[in-house]
Parts: structure tokens; sequence; C-alpha cells
């Protein structure tokens, strides 16, 4: 598809970025696009040290010794990649850097219902980062980023107390997003968008939000349980005073599976909106897609257990999380069924957040199918604490999750920077991100059905393993090429990018009637909507009447 | 910095002095508000839903033991502590309605009265605790609990560790609640000052209902931690 | 949708519109949340068996409904929302003590 040429601007009107100079314009912000940007600097600088941690995981891999590290550190390392990754990357990402910048525009308000506590929330974000720095460089913790009891509560020596805390202040960052998207798409619609002409995107952070809101307290609340077990050697999940280990993993998992839900559902927002503008089609079957999102929010809730089924619950709770995580994978099948019955008969354009959004359907497919492997019990059996898991959830958490958020950035940049990424590289890094992705994970998929028990720096034992884990460890270097490509053009075109028209993609929504980059207050006057979402065929069909004029 | 400038009005506008410029009208800063605060007493329910779903489970599964545990906290301090929360929810609703009502004695008295039941319950919860820490109930090294017989059991000794699990909980949960407490009455002493400056009417009185509403909830709270702590097994 | 058609600045209520509860109303209220303090008590003191924890969440329950309803004026709400914020928090409460009492109710050693 062809952009439309650029227009030429003499003298750069002003907008959120040119608007006030000065590091106190942003540190005192109340804008949100603003503070979506403050959050995209801070999630990419969590984003490369969890890639670190990765990095040091998958060296130390390429031998069957624990040669590159010892299994103390080693133990840190895994943990610190998932602490940061989860925590400070994964959770956030989508909802603070797209949501933040987009939610306000998509539904045509001027800014989110309570501006200062969005700029509370990254404040939050950045004092748990900062603590969680501080704990990861006096030391770290070595008990899995699930910090299990009693290891945990009774036997680790390491900074628990410290990382807990950290995640405690981030996780109120993540619940005033998601108290703040939910007051704002309530309140804040201008007239005629009614809840049947939001974009999908926006249903997507509604439900995401509904986790954040009613999950993430009690994580909180389990933290605050070990770390006053840990200080006063209470008994709450000690065997030897009479206390329940499986309690802690209860209330864990109650919010860490739907956490999982919110790192996925924004994404599959992204994935609706970039499918239905690069088809040029109306989502097919809105509504399916509106409520599956709720359902998604609402189920996800009903199968924590699955994480235990090995633990010591008792076999008919076993059964019960089984036949409810079954039901779970119902409405995200359902979105990718409507996302390819969108596809089908669509005007297909290959830009580069459309290969993205294609990586995703394929992986998140893969990854969502094997969640099911999972969830049968004979199956976990064996497979449980395996690389099958890792595979598993890095399917979803990198080929889904991470896809989505790339492919987004790449369909919003225009909008957001005001520049045009390079068409052509972006699609080279997208290609290379698909190919390194597969490379490695897929291997771990066979070592995990083959018996590589997850968390081991030795397994010397199985040296047999060792072909997979060189495979992987290569695919990491080429998926660690295909991320910093991203991360270098979208740098370079904020300085020599090509000025972006207000909407190249000719794309519905409101986002895209707005300059680019847009005014602080995002409209010149407020939008009355008087037509559906994805309206494409009358967008289409507009520009099909324009007379080209030649020369 | 601040946005001061506001874009996009078509008319001449007179604006209420506490309209924020993102909204259009001070009906949808107030519903805002008011749906916020509502989503944020969500999530204080879920936080403490945590605590009581280990209570649930411990004291189904360590009954006689958190019976006898139970028996040393005074129910007359706990039924008192309850009376005084409900008395300071009415002083609250009072001072509600004076707000709407532009009644700024009224407004100024039951914030004042509010406080003072608040501190009243703090200083029961005070002389509870310190009286556990007397008689070394506190978890943690020092923990005591030795030849407590099981109420209805007089043969049967309470297990030492799941009675301080017990105590562990009910430290945590109504330390939880008093720090909640804390912050109900530091937020109303605010709401005092603002009230006596003359910052309330008819018009604008959202902080005094937003405040309301969290106080209710705290009172909520410790409508279920009285007779769950305090009254297990009290007829043995 | 209970808000389809809704503009979204359609205003909860009425502005300036207060509720038909009088101070006379809060008082009622406040008098039967101190009986239902002084029937917990006593009914704690008798030996219902089993059913004393379900008495004494009863009248909890109860009082609280009392408080949500008339003092945090649940009740005169114009909007469905608050009410379906409620429910939903209570719901998922809800869904946290039971299925984890699945596990924990039946297992079958110790």
């Amino acid at each position: 598809m062809s952009m439309a040429t650029a227009t030429i601007q003499p003298v750069e009107r002003e907008n959120y970025l040119n608007k006030e100079y000065g590091v106190g314009s942003w540190l005192f912000t109340t804008d949100h696009k603003r503070i979506a940007l403050l959050y995209l600097i801070s999630i990419t600088f969590f984003f490369f040290i969890g890639g670190f941690f990765a990095l040091l995981i998958r060296l130390e891999l390429l031998t069957p010794a624990s040669d590159l590290v010892q299994a103390d550190t080693y133990n840190k390392l895994f943990t610190m990649h998932g602490m940061v990754m989860v925590f400070f990357f994964l959770i956030p990402s989508i909802p603070a850097v797209l949501g933040n910048f987009l939610v306000p525009m998509m539904i045509g308000a001027k800014d989110l219902a309570f501006p200062r506590i969005n700029l509370l929330s990254w404040y939050l974000y950045i004092i748990g980062g900062i603590m969680m720095l501080h704990c990861m460089l006096t030391g770290g913790v070595d008990t899995g980023w699930t910090f299990y009891t009693p290891f945990s509560t009774a036997y680790s020596n390491t900074k628990i107390v410290e990382a807990g805390l950290a995640i405690f202040v981030t996780g109120f960052s993540s619940i005033l997003t998601g108290l703040n998207f939910v007051v704002t798409i309530h309140r804040m619609r201008a007239p005629g968008m009614t809840w049947s002409r939001l974009p999908l995107f926006i249903w997507a952070h509604y439900a995401t939000s509904i986790i954040q809101i009613l999950g993430t307290p009690v994580i909180a609340i389990t933290i605050v349980l070990v770390a006053a077990e840990r200080a006063l050697h209470l008994g709450i999940f000690d065997p030897r005073l009479g206390g329940d280990p499986l309690l802690f993993q209860h209330l864990f998992w109650f919010y860490s599976h739907p956490a999982v839900y919110i790192m996925i559902l924004p994404s599959m927002g992204v994935v609706t909106e970039i499918i239905a503008c690069f088809a040029r089609k109306r989502i097919f079957g809105y509504s399916f897609v509106a409520f599956s999102s709720i359902a998604i929010a609402v189920f996800g809730f009903l199968v924590w257990a699955h994480h235990m089924f090995v633990a010591g619950i008792s076999v008919y709770a076993a059964l019960v999380f089984s036949l409810l995580s079954y039901a779970v994978a119902v409405p995200s099948a359902v979105k990718v069924f409507n996302w390819t019955a969108t596809l089908y008969k669509g005007s297909i354009h290959y830009d580069a957040p459309m290969l993205y959004a294609f990586g995703f359907i394929g992986l998140f497919t893969m990854g969502g199918l094997t969640g099911l492997f999972l969830a049968a019990l004979g199956i976990d059996v064996h497979v449980t604490d395996t690389y099958f898991v890792i595979a598993h959830f890095h399917y979803i958490m990198v080929g889904g999750a991470l896809m989505g958020y790339l492919g987004g950035l790449h369909f919003w940049w225009p909008k957001i920077s005001g520049r045009l990424y390079p068409e052509g590289w972006a699609r080279l890094a997208a290609l290379i991100v698909f190919l390194g992705f597969n490379l490695t994970f897929f291997p771990q998929f066979v070592l995990g059905y083959l018996g590589m028990p997850r968390r081991y720096a030795d397994y010397s034992h199985m040296p047999e393993f060792q072909v997979l884990n060189v495979l992987s460890t290569a695919g990491a270097t080429v998926l660690g090429v295909g991320y910093l490509l991203p991360m270098l053009y979208f740098l370079w075109s904020m300085r020599y990018g090509k000025p972006a028209p207000d909407n190249p993609w000719k794309a519905a929504g409101l986002e895209w009637m707005t300059t680019s980059p847009p005014t602080t207050f995002n409209f010149e006057t407020e939008p009355v909507v008087t037509w559906e979402a994805y309206n494409y065929d009358e967008i289409d069909s507009a520009h099909k009447q324009e007379v080209k004029v030649v020369g | 910095m601040s946005d001061s400038t506001v874009v996009g009005l078509h008319h001449e506008e007179q604006h209420h002095p506490e309209l924020l410029h993102h909204f259009a009208e001070p009906q949808q800063q107030e519903d805002s508000a008011s749906l916020g605060m509502w989503i944020f007493l969500g999530t204080e329910v879920m936080f403490f839903g945590g605590l009581f779903c280990a209570y649930l489970i411990y004291r189904l599964a360590y009954f006689g033991d958190f019976a006898a545990a139970s028996q040393t906290l005074s129910w007359k301090l706990g039924a008192t502590n309850t009376a005084v929360l409900i008395c300071s929810s009415l002083t609250v609703v009072f001072a509600v309605y004076a707000a709407q009502q532009g009644k700024r004695t009224m407004l100024i008295g039951s914030l004042v009265l509010t406080i003072i039941l608040g501190f009243a319950f703090l200083g029961i919860k005070a002389t509870e605790y310190a009286e556990k820490f007397e008689k070394h109930h506190v978890p943690g090294p020092s923990f005591q609990f030795d030849n407590v017989p099981v109420p209805g059991h007089p043969d049967q000794m309470a297990n030492r560790g799941h009675a301080q699990i017990y105590f562990a909980l009910y430290f945590i949960m109504t330390g939880l609640h008093a720090l909640h407490m804390i912050i109900g009455i530091g937020f109303f002493t605010w709401l005092l000052f603002a009230a006596w400056r003359g910052r309330f009417n008819p018009e604008y009185n959202t902080p005094v209902e937003m405040g309301g509403l969290y106080w209710h909830f705290v009172d909520i709270v410790w409508i279920y931690l009285f007779p769950l702590l305090y009254l297990i097994d009290l007829h043995k | 949708m209970p808000e389809d058609t809704k503009l979204s600045r359609e205003p909860s209520e009425p502005a300036h519109e207060h509720h038909e509860s009088s101070l006379t109303g809060y008082i009622v209220i406040w008098l039967i949340l101190l009986a239902g303090t002084a029937l917990t008590v006593i009914a704690a003191r008798i030996d219902l068996g089993r059913f004393n924890a379900a008495v004494a969440l009863t009248i909890a329950t109860i009082k609280a409904l009392l408080v949500a309803l008339f003092f945090m004026h649940i009740k005169g709400a114009h909007e469905k929302l608050l009410k379906l914020v409620v429910i939903s928090t209570i719901f998922f409460l809800f869904i946290l003590l039971t299925l984890s009492m699945a596990d924990y109710g039946t297992r079958t050693w110790s």
C-alpha cells in the first residue's frame, strides 16, 4: 500500500512533543501521551535488563556442565529474568505505552479520567523499578519468579522481602492504570461513541483493566504475608508449624494466572486493529470478539490451580481446574477464528505491522494449543517443570504478546512520533524476529517432551540435550538482533524519518483523525461519532472517488 | 507545568472553579470520581479478601485451636469497637448530608465527631494490642501459648503452632484494618480543614462523599472481622 | 449492554438532586446496626452447634448490606454500573474462597 504523500511542513505545528521543552515538562506532565512515552523508555530499559539475564541463561546452557556460573547464581539468573520480564516489562507494556497513548484518543476524549493518577502510576512503576534494581545489584533473589514457600519464607537467604516490596509497589501502578482505563471508558466517551462502536482495542483494554483491578491486590497481600512470615517466622506457610505451603501457591496463582491474560489481551486488541486495517475490512463478528475479551478476563480467574497439578492439591480439585482450563481456551480460539474470517477475501497488505500480526496468530495459536496439552492431567504429570512449559509460555508471551507490542509500536509510530519508520528495515526485522523466535523456542518443546527439567544449570547427566540447547541459544542471538533493529531505526526515524501524514495507513479510528503527532488535547473540537467501527468500506470507497490528478 | 488553557469550547461557559480541564462538565467529573472510588474499594475488597481466604482455610482446619486463641481476646472490647465504628458511620453520613445541604456547622461538627470516634477505635485497639504483647501472644520469637485448653475439650491442649497462625492472621488483619483507619482519619482531617475554609458547598462536595465511601468500607471490613475473630465458640 | 444507547456524559443522576433519605432514615439504620451487633454477641453465647458461624456471618452480611445500600447510597443510585462493580467484586472474592475450598475441602489425607 502506498503511503499518502507527506505534506510539506515549513514550520512545525504545535503538538504534544514540542509544546513544552525541559525535563520538568516531562517529569511533571499530566498529558497521557507524554506519560506513555515515559513508560516506553522505562520498560525498554527493563526489557534490556531482562534480556541480559536471558542471554546469560542461554550462554550457560550451551554446555551441559554448569561451567559459566554456579547453580546458586543460575538460580538468581532465571529468577531475575522472570521477575523483571513479567512485572516490569510484560504486564505494563501495551497498556502503559499504547493504552495510555491511544485510549483517550480512540474514544474521543482529551485525556484519561485521572491524569494525575496516571502520572502517579508511572512514578510508582519507577520506584518499584529502582527497588528491584537495587535488589538485583545487592544480591538478587534465587527462588524463581514464583517465590514458592517454604523455600522463600524459611530457607532462602536472598533479598526476597526487598524484591517483594518492589513488586508490591509496581503492582499499584498496574492497579491504578486499570482503574483509570475503566473509568475513562465508561465516562469519557465522545457523543455518539456507543459501546458497540468502540474499537476492539478498547474492549481488550477494558477486559485487561478488570483483571488488573481484581487480581493484583491478591498478590499484593500475598507478598505482605511472605514478608511477615520471613520476618517473624509466623508459620502461615510453614508445615513445621501447621502452615500449608500450598496456600501460598493458591494465593499467588490466583493473581498470576489472570496476569498472563493481562499480558495477552492488549496484544490481541492490537492485532485486531492491525488486521482490520491491512485487510481493509470490518472485523468479522465484532460482538464475538468484544465479548470474548470479557470472557477471557472472567474465565481467567477460574483456572489458577492448573499451575499446581502436581503440587499436592486433591485429585478432585485437579479435575475441576483441568476442565475449567479447557473452557478458557474457547474465547481465545473464537478470536483466532474471527481474525481468520476477517482476512478471508480481504485486501491484504504486507506492511510490517501486518507481518507481526501474522506472526502473532501463528505463534499464539501454537502456544495456546500447547496450553491445552498442559491442561490435560495425564500429559501435565510428565511435562510439568520441563522445558515444554517454558516453550509454551514463551510462545504466548514472546511469540504472542511481544509480537503484538512490536506490531502496535510500528502501526502507531507515525501517530506517536510524527515520523515514518523505514518500511524495508521493519519488514526485515519482523522476519528476523519470527525466525529467531522459532529457532529459540521450538527446540525447547522437544527438550521438554524428552524430559529436560527447567531451572537446571547443569544437565550433564543428559548430555544428549546439548544439540537442541545450542540451537536454542543460536536462535536467541538471532532474536536479539531482531529486537535491536527496531530500537535503532525508531530512534533514527525521530531525527531522519519522513514526516508522517495524519493517516498514513488510511486506518479507521478517531486517533487517525488527529494530526501526527497530535496536539496536547488531541482534538480541535470534540468529535461526534456517527459511524460504526472499522468502516473501511466507506474509507476506501471515498478514496476511489477521488479524481486522480496527473502530474 | 499544568495545561490551563482549555481548547475546544464552543460557548462561553462560566467554569466551576473546581472543574478540571479535561472534563466537559462538573457532573462528569463527579461521576468519574465516584466510579473511581468504587473501583478502588473493589481492589480493597480483594486485598483483604486474600487474608479472609487464608483465615477461612485455617479456621476450618484448626477450629479448636482457633477457638482457644480467640477466647483470649476481649469480646467486650471488640463489640465496643464495633459500636464505635457504627456510630462513626452515622456521623459520616451526617457530614455528607451537611455538605450537600451547605450546612457548614453541621458538616464541621460531624467531621470532628468522626475523627474523635476514629481515634477512640484506635485507642481501644491499642490497649488490646498491648495486652496481647504482655501475654506473649504476638507471633514471633517470644510467642507463648502453652497449656491453654481447647474450648469444650478441657483435657486437650491447643496446638502452639496453630494458635500462632491464628494470632498472625489476627494481627495482620486487624493491623491492616487499623492502618486503613489511620489513613481515613488523616483524610478526614484534611476534609475538616477544607470544610473550615469553606471549600465545600451544594455544587461541589465530592471529596466528602468519596471520603465517606472509604470510611464506610473500612466499617464493613470490621463488621466481618469482629464475629470472625472474636466470637469463635463463645458459648463453650 | 446497559449503556449501549446512552451517551457517556449523561449523568448518573440528575445534577444536584439528593436522595430522599432523611436524617431520620439514617438514624433508623444506625439503630438496626447496633441491634445487629448486640444480636451477634447474644447468638454467639448460645450453642447453635455448626450454625453459630453461619448465623454470625449472616447478621454481618445484613449489616454490611445496610451500610452499603443506605449509607453508601447504592440503593438510590440511578446507574446499574455501581451495583455491577460491587457484585463483580464480591463474585470474584467468592471464586477465590470457594475454588480454594475445592482443593482444601476434598483432601483425603491429614
